[in-house]
């Protein structure tokens, strides 16, 4: 049985992981067209679709445990930035294809880890979504660390690029493993891993993969933070503006 | 129709005493119906019009992704965001597989590429479209897609084996995403009087350019009919664009949108519609380069080519490096 929780501290959690996944969907649906190569346009776009399949389950499931009738498309197209959850990574510009990968493989290592101990939550909703999702994600992240350990340990050039990527997102990283009031309360109910708990097995694959890579990890550990609390960086602003266009412009219309 | 206008250095049709007894042994193949297969023996003139009607098919359904591209970031709803994600990349996956078939003639991806790049070779004329509106997204699957079934369904039956295998499979996802498009403009012709007015106007701009798919009449062309003795066009261009336009009107009048063509009339003597022709000069202009995206399609496609070249150039680099380790591996092992 699930232990009672304070729901405000679930709906955090719900609308955190639902608008990663949102959030990252939007930024890789981006390159559709504009990919190095045809083979990774389709699987671009693949990932993308997986991200938001993921964010209508998270972001339905918040808006019934919120209880007030929002949905998923309410949540997603509706909400302002300081209502948004998810971490900076996330809504780091795409950038190079480097610096995309880079971002798509230190999440997926993260997502991974989540999903996984989320499949044991003691919230049965939680933990079906979670098995679902993570068939898709352990694909995303065999794609991309592979591809990482390959550009990594390529050419000169495709190596530069790979360190550069890693050295620009490698801040980012630390936010996905802070731990606030709610994360305590949801770890202590079973519902949802406690953040740090996920940093081992994380800094694990990291390792072995930029190992691999030949890939320098950087030493620096300074933590740029605030999405998971509502605070973003400048980028989230224009990619709502860009996706909620229609719904604020034709309010209410059925589309 | 994604091809168009694809030429077969042919200046007249021989007679099968006219042909060598390879060509003649060949033409009769065609004639009961058999596939012809890669490695089998073909005139040059059938593989070089294959890899220009296939490798343009190709392209098409690679710059096809921009017009439709750019609107999954603006999609209204994620189911819809979802769809749209799911059609691009079924476009993309068209795109592999006829890139697959053309390689089988002999000839590389890269290849027809750069002949992409440098415009040597073409795409369909309709991706130098803009998409302005929601409602474009419709009309694209609904029209755009429409027009490519026409032709595609008789392409299952064309006499290269990889074409038309490819021909089916793209068949089948081609069907819904007419559909999705269509849904769309349900949704929008029945929607707010705002959302109305984009489906009207997405018909309105996209009806002649669809009808421009087909090519110009084909009836006298050499090329042509070089073609449907070689059994890789079926039906010419009027046929096609008669058939469109019969099936099309009616789903029009369903949504109460309005087809921008005065002449339009049931014609019952030929029992399908009389219609007007597009404007032949506005296609020759967009074929030339002077549509109104042509420049954009070909500098994105450009663009991402050349910005990817460290990413390609760095996986060939460490197959070549694992390679060598392995081989390395090897000889210490012995």
């Amino acid at each position: 049985m699930a232990t009672s929780v304070n729901p405000s501290f679930l709906l955090e959690f719900l609308l955190r992981t639902g608008d990663n996944a949102l959030i990252l969907g939007h930024r890789v649906s981006q390159w559709c067209g504009h990919s190095p190569v045809l083979e990774e346009d389709i699987a671009l776009a693949n990932t993308a679709l997986d991200l938001i399949g993921e964010t209508q389950l998270w972001l339905g499931l918040a808006g019934e445990v919120e209880g007030k009738g929002r949905t998923a498309d309410s949540l997603a197209y509706l909400r302002d930035a300081a209502e948004f959850r998810n971490v900076l990574l996330v809504e780091r510009p795409n950038g190079d294809f480097g610096q995309t990968l880079m971002r798509q493989f230190l999440f997926d290592v993260w997502h991974f880890e989540l999903l996984t101990a989320l499949q044991e939550s003691s919230n049965a909703r939680i933990a079906e979504i979670s098995a679902k999702v993570l068939k898709e994600v352990s694909y995303h992240l065999e794609r991309s660390a592979d591809l990482i350990i390959r550009l990594g340990d390529g050419s000169a050039e495709s190596h530069r690029h790979m360190q550069s990527a890693l050295d620009d997102l490698w801040a980012y990283t630390g936010e996905l493993f802070l731990t606030d009031v709610g994360d305590d309360a949801l770890a202590e109910a079973g519902i949802a891993p406690a953040p740090a708990s996920l940093k081992p097995k994380w800094e694990a694959t990291v390792s072995r993969v930029l190992g691999e890579a030949t890939l320098r990890r950087p030493t620096d550990n300074y933590i740029h933070k605030g999405g998971k609390r509502g605070v973003h960086t400048e980028h989230l602003g224009y990619i709502l503006a860009e996706m909620q266009f229609l719904q604020r412009a034709y309010p209410g219309a059925i589309w | 129709m994604y091809a168009q206008m694809v030429k077969t250095d042919s200046d007249r049709l021989k007679s099968l005493d006219e042909m060598t007894p390879e060509e003649r042994e060949f033409q009769e193949r065609i004639g009961r119906g058999e596939k012809i297969e890669p490695k089998e023996w073909m005139p040059e003139g059938y593989r070089k019009t294959l890899i220009r009607q296939i490798g343009q098919h190709a392209h098409s359904e690679i710059v096809g992704q921009l017009p439709e591209g750019n609107w999954i970031t603006r999609a209204p709803t994620l189911e819809r965001k979802a769809i749209l994600l799911a059609k691009v990349q079924d476009e993309a996956g068209h795109g592999l597989y006829l890139y697959s078939a053309v390689e089988t003639l002999g000839v590389s991806r890269d290849e027809l590429l750069a002949m992409l790049h440098s415009g040597k070779m073409k795409y369909s004329s309709i991706f130098n479209y803009p998409t302005l509106n929601w409602a474009d997204i419709g009309a694209v699957g609904w029209l755009v897609d429409g027009a490519a079934i026409m032709n595609q369904v008789q392409l299952q039956k064309t006499s290269y084996g990889p074409y038309s295998r490819a021909m089916i499979r793209i068949c089948k996802e081609e069907s819904f995403h007419q559909r999705q498009g269509y849904d769309i403009m349900m949704k929008m012709a029945f929607g707010n009087p705002a959302q109305k007015a984009m489906a009207q106007d997405a018909l309105s701009r996209f009806w002649y350019p669809s009808l421009m798919m087909f090519g110009p009449s084909d009836k006298d062309s050499v090329h042509s009919a070089q073609s449907m003795a070689w059994k890789i066009k079926i039906n010419t261009n009027d046929e096609l664009r008669q058939k469109f336009v019969d099936q099309t009107v009616p789903q029009a009048k369903y949504l109460g949108l309005t087809i921008p063509d005065e002449n339009l009339k049931w014609n019952e003597d030929k029992g399908g519609y009389d219609f007007s022709e597009p404007d032949w000069s506005e296609f020759f202009d967009v074929i030339a380069g002077n549509g109104p995206c042509n420049r954009e399609r070909m500098n994105a496609r450009v663009k991402a080519w050349e910005d990817g070249a460290w990413f390609r150039d760095g996986l060939v680099a460490h197959a070549e490096k694992t390679a060598s380790r392995r081989a390395a591996a090897g000889i210490a092992a012995e």
